[in-house]
């Protein structure tokens, strides 16, 4: 009943609604997190003897805000509070806090908190980090095995970019509804990127240990864990919805991304039994429920098209026609080149690879240092039998590769070409996108 | 006696297990109900997803009104349930002990008769 992995658990999941109102009280980052840690010690103590608490997040910020007051005490002279003794096994004090901070309080509280790790003059890489560590309560050294970093200069980060937000001060006054909705959507993206950082991390290096791929996969359910309480706070917001739908039906294909080698396994190629099927239907009924408000955004559209190719029980039953009717209206929600880039892989199922190329080569341009771009078109070339170009535009795509398990993959048809006459499939398989 | 034991406990909690502390639990879970199985005493169980994934239909006096999210916001929230065939509560309350050994923690279950069942598979394939 009161073993400490449990307690380690119980403390985990209160993190993020603690820590967010324990900076409501204090009004500083260092000082909530500190309190935050010195009510943990006081659980691991008292949890064990008394039992665990009802509500473990309002005996957090009860006893954390005591102990942040214990500190505080030292500069000026203030009530004293009761002991957590007195509260830990009946829950009167504890219910009255739970009841003054109602829904609506925790909501913005973790909005705050969330929204203070996206300050827009710090890197993306600072915001993940940031948000992983005082948010999450992931470790220092966890962070930095991710991101392939010393402990020492991910620690310096972090203090760098605490000191950032301090002096740019945190925003204390509710929201009102249109500074909601903003921070919301910052919120969201910065959420997508830490899964995102989780999502490319196994790709961008083969030589990556084992432990830093598990770092990495570990991003990737932090974000998810963190969109499900902002869909939890936020129910009737179906950007968030769609994200955390996004989110799912991504992370349920990662058991099938890489072969045991390392080597990218696509899309087309991927043994679709290794996809997490639980995932799935999880994202696919968020999306459902998403999609009820009938206000699309770019999340929901990128999850319907990932909800399309888990469905497919076979990448031949592939419904492109559907895909290519998302991407349009993706395209015409948020314009971008990578957008239309993605399309023309469904362009090319549906009306072959002229029709497909015709689409992407306006895009030369903008796309110039995109691997995927020249990685695409060079399949899409050689299904042409324009053989010398498909050379050009792989090796294009070979000098701009994130990886060397990119470059290994564009290699490998690059050795091929010439051997046979390209397939439609084998185009496919250049064809990886970034979402998909 | 048909009883419903119906599961709660605090979602965020159960969410922030690791895989690999889910799959443990599952496996000791699975244990005592493969073996309510073989004496034939087991109905359906169910894990539900969480209640991110819920919505309410709340009736009122005209058009009932749609909702996200659970019927209630809860400190510990409806997870999952278990229909079990005892031939008292006491029985019951064993199977129920046996379940709060085997998944750690906090939580409660909720041990009530069943008045009306209409045991049917959907053709749809559960995963």
């Amino acid at each position: 009943m009161n073993d400490p992995a449990w307690i380690e658990t119980a403390l985990t999941a209160a993190r993020p609604q603690a820590v967010a109102a324990l900076l409501r009280y204090f009004r500083d980052l260092d000082r909530a997190e500190e309190a935050f840690q010195e009510a943990c010690l006081r659980a691991l103590k008292s949890w064990p003897k008394n039992g665990p608490p009802r509500d473990p997040a309002a005996w957090l910020i009860f006893v954390g805000r005591n102990a942040g007051v214990d500190g505080v005490r030292r500069d000026s002279r203030l009530r004293p509070l009761p002991e957590e003794d007195q509260i830990s096994d009946l829950s009167d004090a504890e219910t009255d806090i739970a009841e003054k901070l109602d829904e609506s309080a925790y909501r913005d509280d973790i909005l705050r908190l969330l929204f203070v790790c996206c300050h827009p003059d710090l890197p993306t890489t600072q915001q993940i980090a940031l948000a992983l560590r005082i948010v999450s309560g992931l470790t220092v050294p966890q962070i930095a095995r991710a991101f392939l970093v010393s402990e020492a200069a991910m620690e310096q980060r972090i203090t760098r970019a605490k000191a950032k937000i301090a002096r740019a001060g945190v925003p204390f006054e509710a929201p009102d509804r249109e500074a909601r909705a903003e921070r919301l959507s910052t919120v969201g993206a910065m959420l997508y990127l830490v899964f995102n950082e989780g999502y490319s991390a196994r790709a961008s290096d083969v030589a990556r240990t084992r432990e830093a791929e598990r770092s990495a996969s570990v991003f990737a359910e932090e974000a998810i864990r963190l969109a499900r309480l902002m869909v939890k706070l936020f129910p009737a917001e179906p950007e968030i919805a769609g994200l955390l739908a996004l989110m799912l039906l991504q992370h349920a294909r990662s058991p099938a991304r890489f072969d045991a080698d390392g080597q990218i396994v696509l899309l087309e190629d991927q043994n679709r039994t290794l996809w997490n099927g639980a995932m799935i239907a999880e994202g696919v009924a968020m999306l459902d429920k998403a999609l009820r408000h009938a206000r699309p955004g770019p999340y929901q559209l990128q999850a319907a098209i990932a909800a399309t190719h888990a469905r497919a029980k076979s990448a031949v039953e592939t419904d492109w026609a559907a895909i290519d009717l998302l991407y349009r209206t993706l395209e015409a929600v948020q314009p971008s080149p990578v957008v239309t880039l993605n399309r023309s892989v469904a362009i090319n199922k549906l009306a072959g690879p002229e029709a497909a190329l015709a689409l992407i080569d306006p895009l030369a341009e903008r796309l110039s240092g995109y691997f995927y771009f020249h990685g695409l078109r060079g399949g899409l070339l050689s299904e042409l039998g324009r053989r010398a170009e498909a050379v050009e535009a792989f090796n294009r795509a070979i000098s701009l590769a994130n990886s060397p398990a990119e470059a290994a993959h564009i290699r490998r048809h690059l050795d091929k070409l010439g051997e046979a006459p390209k397939t439609a499939r084998e185009t496919a398989h250049l064809s990886r996108t970034t979402n998909v | 006696m048909l009883y419903a034991i119906l599961c709660y406990n605090h979602e965020d909690v159960v969410g922030a297990w690791s895989k690999e502390e889910d799959d443990a639990v599952m496996a000791r879970l699975m244990k005592i109900t493969g073996k309510l199985q073989d004496e034939g005493r087991l109905g359906p169980v169910a894990r539900l997803m969480p209640t991110s994934a819920a919505t309410t239909l709340r009736k009122g006096a005209d058009e009932p009104l749609v909702i996200d999210g659970p019927f209630a916001e809860t400190k510990e929230q409806f997870l999952g349930f278990y229909l079990v065939d005892c031939e008292t509560l006491d029985d019951a309350l064993t199977i129920a002990r046996d379940l709060a050994e085997a998944n750690p923690g906090g939580g409660s279950y909720e041990i009530r008769p069943v008045g009306f069942y209409q045991p049917a598979t959907p053709k749809a394939e559960t995963r």
